[in-house]
């Protein structure tokens, strides 16, 4: 027997399931949301199948509801977007040796917060079989829930697609808010982002701020008051 | 639908390039503690500030989306899944506005 076994495909499907069944139920609100804005399915269903990503998604469907600039959307999804830069970069340091460029580019498309926390809390160099299985179920999952959010939502009446107009920020709250009660530090960012987030709306008619780039001002801002007041050790990232 | 694709082709091409690239052109790790600490704030402060104040008009008026915001604040303090603060946030609102209609 061998000892330490190289990651194969079918360990990677394994790694995935899980993942997978949590996707379905996030993308089954994107898809919900999606078809309340008056967004067409099939748009969403292609959106989840390109993007792969919760935040950048839930962005863009409300810069899209709204018509706003191509330019808007290009930074907002670039902002948004960024930390997938620095575990793609992780990633790079983890990957079995001689992976080659087009190997590369395959395995980036698979790139999520949860796909990567699972490859990277792995013993072995990462090879691209692994990672392909991995991202797989996810993949199904997030693009098949989407389209069935989206399809239940079309069949319901117009108050009922109203109330599910708050299921968005109600994720959103239960993303953020755990880890902000352990964390003083994420607290206050989100605190400051919310707090510049309210006064840009508010002075909005005075100030002709898009919401795209007000999302971006706050975000860069906040971040950078994060970076300034609480820095981060390398160890602390998860 | 052709005025979405646009859009859809920005987004995927943002999104793609954004975990293709370092992956690729990388070899060495980001060493420097500002930017990693500003790399891992950007999603709380995109949070944040997605979240407020659109949760106060998400569902069209006040009254039900600051109940149901409320209600949604409480179950992520406890901790409930995502499913569940965001149905419950749903229903609340619902069922707010059914009772204003009524009064």
């Amino acid at each position: 027997m061998e000892k330490q076994n190289k990651l194969c495909f079918q360990n990677g499907i394994k790694d995935g399931i899980p993942i997978a069944l949590g996707y379905l139920s996030v993308s089954f609100t994107f898809g919900m949301s999606a078809t309340a804005m008056g967004i067409p399915l099939e748009a969403a269903v292609v959106i989840s199948l390109t993007n792969l990503t919760s935040a950048g998604q839930f962005a863009a469907l409300e810069l899209i509801a709204a018509f706003s600039s191509y330019t808007e959307m290009l930074f907002t999804q670039l902002l948004i977007n960024m930390r997938y830069a620095l575990m793609s970069l992780s990633l790079s340091q983890r990957l079995e040796k001689n992976t080659s460029t087009g190997k590369r580019m395959l395995m980036s498309y698979g790139i999520t917060d949860e796909i990567f926390a699972t490859a990277s809390t792995k013993d072995q160099p990462i090879t691209c079989s692994y990672f392909c299985g991995l991202m797989l179920l996810p993949i199904c999952g997030w693009t098949f829930g989407t389209w069935m959010g989206g399809a239940a939502a079309v069949l319901l009446p117009v108050d009922v697609r109203d109330s599910m107009g708050i299921a968005i920020y109600g994720m959103f709250l239960a993303i953020f808010i755990p880890p902000a009660k352990r964390s003083s530090a994420i607290l206050n960012v989100v605190l400051f982002a919310a707090i510049l987030s309210c006064v840009l709306d508010s002075i909005s008619a005075y100030l002709p701020v898009s919401s795209g780039f007000a999302l971006i001002l706050c975000t860069l801002l906040a971040a950078a008051y994060g970076a300034w007041r609480f820095p981060i050790h390398k160890e602390n990232i998860k | 639908m052709s005025a979405y694709i646009p859009y859809m082709i920005i987004m995927a091409a943002t999104t793609y390039l954004i975990r293709m690239l370092p992956i690729t052109c990388f070899q060495k790790e980001i060493k420097n503690t500002w930017i990693q600490s500003f790399l891992y704030y950007v999603p709380y402060a995109v949070l944040g500030a997605m979240t407020f104040p659109a949760i106060f008009t998400s569902t069209g008026s006040l009254l039900p989306s600051l109940t149901a915001a409320f209600l949604a604040c409480i179950l992520s303090y406890k901790e409930k899944s995502l499913l569940v603060v965001a149905g419950s946030a749903c229903i609340c609102a619902y069922l707010t506005n059914l009772l204003l209609m009524l009064i």
